[in-house]
């Protein structure tokens, strides 16, 4: 009896170690990213960074503002492609479409999920780089924006499906029709859900760099318009850290350093949101 | 043993009472507000209710009792047809409002002059202003101005108005169980319907909160016709004006409140009241 007391305390002490030394795993090892990334990339941040065209082959200095606007062109851009469809998408799916056609979009989407994000590169380089001759801002956003649309779609109708029944049958009993009482009552409901899964959505492609590859290429210059090849952070990560000069491996780790604190900010941010006010059940004060 | 209290006056054809459509029939008696015959209703294969005959009086609050799951619920969402939005629900049976046939009505216009509560309150994620707010402006009835008198006259029927005059920009879920249930109906209040119906709308509250409704209701019969559904048959004795007992899908009987729990007709009725039932 008494040892089998003692070796369910000791299990015990076991687990909670174990489970206690993987959870600081995790984060040592997001710290240790963090503070490997800020000890070689903020040291190399500088006002010119944000500021200053890249600095021709050979010269010191020089920054990577034409990377920080161009990915946001391609960003805006994916979220105006991506957002609309996968909200809307998911509003059909939750609301209106029958069981085997949701069933048919449920499917499609996570296999579109699931396609590697170098073949998506491929697919619009094939069908917008190669028709249009050149490389743009705007088939980097196409690309980045294909890639928002299947967690667009299936965040939107988790976060519709869990508005309770009872919120849709008060709007219906007031005499709202279906749509208005999904525009009026339910989309509501289910905003900051849906606001918070399209940020982490946006999140995940910011760092995307194989489809940008075929797609906005790179710039050492400004991109004007829509219309022109364009500089953008991963990219620029990813031609930088590989070049042989020794200051443009500190301008890569400068802009590996951006880029994550822009997708840390955007996570935490989407994570308080969702904290704040998600919907909660009545039950009284 | 069960009193009737605020019993009153049982004719069905009182002159006071008011109804939209002129009188049928001779000399001030109006036709009931709703009548139901030869109603069965069906969940895909399996049928919830058989051949029900109703007339729910005008101006009067009637009752609905029954052990759960003998189809009360099922009855009463015919009566606004929110049974519509159920799959594989159908209706059959004649179902008239003011001696219109209510199934060839468009549904949206019968759920505007049919309001309903439900069981448990589900006030929507706005303000107080805004869940009250909610028929006028879907129904295209918010007028610019009269709007918030409007609101605080729901408020005031569904006697929540002295409780949250100073808070009506808060959140509807700042309120406590029976306030929310109050609020929900001032809602269902606004849009001004001819019938209101409560599906158990005390069962999750308090003895105190419970009466604020019993009492509400009373008031509010003046105005509309109210049908309630309820699993406590002291509540049914205490506020209804007549009472119908359900059991397994049908209605067993159908009579003045005093009656039903006085010198029932049938035996069932007798076994449910008493309590030998189950
Ligand atoms: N959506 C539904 N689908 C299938 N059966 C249902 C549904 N709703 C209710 N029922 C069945 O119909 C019968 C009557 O239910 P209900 O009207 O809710 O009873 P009550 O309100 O008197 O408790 C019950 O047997 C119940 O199981
Ligand atoms: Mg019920």
């Amino acid at each position: 009896m008494k040892s089998f007391v003692f070796r369910k305390k000791a299990m015990n002490i076991l687990m909670i170690g174990l489970t206690g030394l993987c959870t600081l795993m995790t984060g040592a090892i997001l710290f240790f990213f963090l503070g490997y990334l800020v000890s070689r990339g903020a040291s190399s941040l500088n006002w010119a960074f944000f500021t200053k065209l890249p600095a021709p082959v050979g010269e010191i200095g020089g920054g990577m503002a034409n990377a920080i606007v161009g990915s946001g062109k391609v960003l805006l851009l994916a979220t105006l492609i991506g957002v609309p469809i996968g909200f809307l998408g998911g509003v059909y799916l939750n609301e209106y479409a029958g069981a085997t056609m949701a069933f048919v979009i449920r499917y499609a989407t996570d296999l579109l999920n699931g396609v590697p994000s170098i073949v998506i590169g491929i697919v619009v380089y094939a069908l917008v780089v190669h028709p249009m001759g050149h490389f743009s801002t705007f088939a980097g956003g196409v690309a980045l924006g294909i890639m928002m649309i299947p967690i667009s779609v299936r965040s939107t109708e988790e976060f519709l499906h869990a508005v309770p029944m009872s919120l849709r049958e008060a709007a219906i009993a007031l005499g709202a029709s279906k749509w208005k009482a999904i525009v009026t009552v339910i989309i509501p409901a289910a905003i900051r859900g849906i606001v918070t899964g399209t940020m982490l959505d946006f999140a995940r492609v910011a760092g995307e760099t194989a489809p940008l590859l075929f797609t906005a290429l790179g710039n050492q210059f400004w991109s004007p318009g829509w219309n022109h090849e364009t500089a953008t952070l991963p990219f620029v990560v990813y031609t930088y850290a590989l070049s042989a000069y020794q200051d443009w491996h500190r301008q890569a780790w400068a802009a590996g350093f951006v880029l994550l604190m822009l997708v840390l900010g955007i996570n935490v941010t989407a994570r308080l949101i969702l904290s704040r006010g998600s919907y909660r059940p009545s039950g009284g004060a | 043993m069960v009193t009737s209290t605020g019993m009153i006056s049982m004719e069905i054809t009182d002159p006071a009472t008011r109804t939209r459509e002129a009188p049928k029939a001779s000399a001030g008696a109006v036709g009931p507000k709703l009548r139901v015959s030869g109603l069965n209703f069906y969940y895909g294969k399996k049928q919830a209710l058989f051949d029900v005959d109703l007339d729910v009086p005008a101006n009067r609050i009637t009752g609905l009792i029954g052990p759960s799951g003998c189809g009360k619920s099922t009855f009463l969402r015919t009566l606004n047809r929110m049974y519509e939005t159920v799959q594989h629900g159908r209706a059959e049976g004649r179902l008239e409002l003011d001696g219109e046939n209510l199934m060839e009505l468009d549904a949206i216009s019968v759920r505007r002059r049919v309001g309903m509560v439900f069981q448990k309150s589900n006030p929507f994620p706005k303000s107080i202003f805004d869940n009250v707010a909610f028929g006028l402006r879907v129904n295209g009835l918010a007028r610019r101005g009269t709007l918030h008198e409007a609101v605080e006259r729901s408020l005031r029927r569904a006697a929540l108005w002295d409780e949250v005059k100073d808070l009506l920009h808060a959140s509807a879920y700042k309120l406590s169980g029976g306030q929310q249930q109050r609020l929900c109906i001032a809602r269902a209040l606004a849009v001004d319907p001819e019938v209101l119906l409560l599906d158990e709308p005390c069962s999750a509250l308090d003895p105190i909160a419970t009466a604020k409704i019993e009492e509400l209701l009373f008031d509010l019969k003046k105005q509309c016709t109210v049908v309630l559904v309820t699993h406590n048959m002291q509540q049914a004795a205490r506020v209804a004006d007549v009472t119908g007992f359900f059991l397994l899908g049908r209605l067993i009987e159908f009579n003045t409140t005093e009656v039903i729990f006085k010198t029932p007709a049938r035996r069932e009725t007798e076994d449910y009241i008493t309590g030998r039932f189950g």
